[in-house]
């Protein structure tokens, strides 16, 4: 007998010759039993024994239900859906779809896909490329899936590094080259982060303008090395001295700004700044000789701000504040501290 | 998380309510005016923070902000596109949406959609467990589906049911009619100019 035949518009294929073209095919008896399947659906079932088992020992049909309380759908369902899907009992995890012809008495055949657990089904059942028909996109989905993968790794660690980059790009814009603390830029953003913070309850802050004293005098007498190196002392020891929240800034040839978070007590603040600058007032050691320098230090409080406060203005208001007190500890004679509240307002 | 999920609540913002809500929702929650970039990753507590700033700014409670941002999503063809693969109509499409975590995998191996179970049905009531990282896939589920109903031109009543006992969060579908309406359309192949999210 031949394997295929063509009479009267019917097609006669034995298991053998349906299997090649359709190695995922079932046949169900009329009693729901497994009668025929091809060679790869019966290698994810577990081999010849399967054969004579009723069908829901192996599968689960997920159908539309019409009432409430259909446990367990009838088999002859199968005969109607367009689309099938049913879950593997031993392999919750792997749905197989599918779509099925009434064979007569009964008999019902179906014809299965792993669809979207394609992969999980190959690894699960070591199923290989003569596991499914030629005509079968199984490949090229498998194919495609680890493409994307690999493309997707390669831009997820391109995306990782120039973010990277990007970071230390901002790092570097807001910050003073020279001695590593933050530029103006950098201040600025961080009062306005402040401000903001301020708005939505948090504490009021204190802004210093320090301005070095004698500084001049080490450049020209020592050289500039010697100025750079006393003022990248002078950075550390402001670090050093404030608190970690606290933010310390180079603005200019010898000017600081400092952002206090340490509360707002005048007196605690004007002690704060007596003590920066008895420090930055001991002695700084470059290439064996020694220089002193002093400082001095203006102080202005934030005022209170909601939401209809202009940040920017705000911030300026507290720089301008912040250096008319520098100004009047200047007058004062040099190496003094003075509050803004000190100083007469415009 | 992905920036691409707080990347889509930013987009939310951004196209209906401005840029000057985006930069105080912004700024409330602690980021970078710039906003999210879709493929690093961020932490997740920074999607809580955003959507709690997101309903203080709008003055609205999180569920039906969370819907609607559910319904946004359906706005970018290429969301909208690849979920109506899942069914050739709306009844499919919820039979389908067993899968919706998996096919997420399928496009970034590490996305973390929700996952859906569709824990009970019978004749139109559909039932779904809703179970993600962060509390409120729910509401944003309730949102997509009541988007996709009108896509597919069908006819449902959505409810958000809230969480359960074991932190899954249950979205209810009463499909009336699935053709009411007209079909927005769908091919398999894809449109020649494609557009981004």
């Amino acid at each position: 007998m031949m394997p295929a035949l063509l009479s009267d518009k019917m097609i006669t294929l034995d298991a053998e010759a349906l299997g090649r073209l359709m190695p995922m095919f079932m046949i169900c008896d009329e009693v729901g039993h497994i009668a025929a399947l091809g060679s790869t659906l019966m290698k994810v079932l577990g081999g010849q024994a399967v054969l004579g088992a009723p069908f829901t020992d192996h599968f689960v049909l997920r159908v539309a239900q019409a009432e409430e309380g259909d446990a367990e759908p009838p088999d002859h369902v199968i005969g109607v859906q367009r689309r099938l899907h049913l879950v593997l009992r031993a392999f919750p995890d792997i749905a197989l779809r599918g779509s099925s012809v009434d064979l007569g008495a009964g008999s019902v055949l179906i014809n299965l896909t792993f669809g979207i657990h394609l992969a999980e089904a190959v690894r699960a059942f070591g199923l290989t490329e003569t596991d499914f028909a030629a005509s079968d996109m199984a490949i090229e989905l498998l194919y495609m899936a680890e493409a994307n993968v690999a493309v997707l790794g390669e831009l997820n660690a391109l995306t990782g590094r120039l973010e990277m980059a990007r970071r230390t790009a901002e790092a570097q814009a807001l910050s003073d080259p020279l001695t590593g603390v933050a530029n103006r830029r950098g201040l600025d953003q961080a009062i306005e982060t402040e401000l903001t913070a301020q708005v939505q309850g948090g504490s009021a802050f204190a802004v210093a303008h320090l301005d070095l004293d004698y500084f001049k005098q080490v450049n020209d007498t020592m050289g500039h090395a010697a100025g750079d190196h006393v003022l990248m002392m002078v950075a550390q020891r402001l670090m050093r001295e404030l608190r970690r929240g606290d933010v310390v800034a180079r603005t200019g040839g010898d000017e600081f700004l400092l952002l206090l978070r340490g509360g707002t007590n005048e007196e605690a603040l004007r002690r704060l700044g007596e003590r920066l600058i008895h420090r930055l007032e001991q002695p700084y050691i470059f290439e064996g000789k020694s220089c002193k320098i002093s400082a001095s230090i203006g102080i202005a409080i934030s005022q209170t701000v909601d939401e209809s406060t202009n940040l920017m203005q705000e911030t300026q208001r507290l720089m301008e504040a912040a250096d008319r007190a520098l100004y009047v500890a200047k007058r004062g004679g040099r190496g003094r501290c003075a509050m803004a509240a000190d100083a007469p307002t415009r | 998380m992905y920036g691409l999920i707080n990347k889509s609540v930013q987009s939310f913002l951004r196209d209906n309510y401005g840029s000057a809500l985006w930069a105080r929702v912004a700024r409330r929650a602690g980021i970078g005016i710039e906003g999210f970039e879709a493929m690093l990753r961020y932490e997740d507590t920074l999607t809580d923070n955003l959507i709690t700033a997101a309903c203080e700014a709008l003055d609205r409670p999180r569920n039906s902000v969370l819907e609607d941002i559910g319904a946004h999503l359906v706005t970018f063809d290429t969301v909208r596109r690849l979920l109506r693969f899942s069914g050739v109509d709306y009844g499919e499409f919820l039979f389908s949406l067993d899968e919706l975590q998996d096919r997420g995998r399928m496009a970034l191996g590490d996305l973390e959609l929700p996952s859906l179970i569709l824990a009970r049905q019978y004749g139109g009531r559909f039932l779904f467990e809703v179970r993600g990282t962060i509390c409120g896939w729910g509401a944003v589920t309730a949102g997509l589906l009541r988007a996709m109903a009108d896509d597919y031109g069908a006819l449902a009543l959505i409810e958000d049911l809230g969480p359960i006992a074991d932190g899954a969060e249950l979205v209810q579908v009463l499909l009336l009619d699935t053709e009411f309406n007209t079909d927005r359309g769908f091919a398999l192949a894809a449109p020649r100019h494609g557009t981004h999210v």
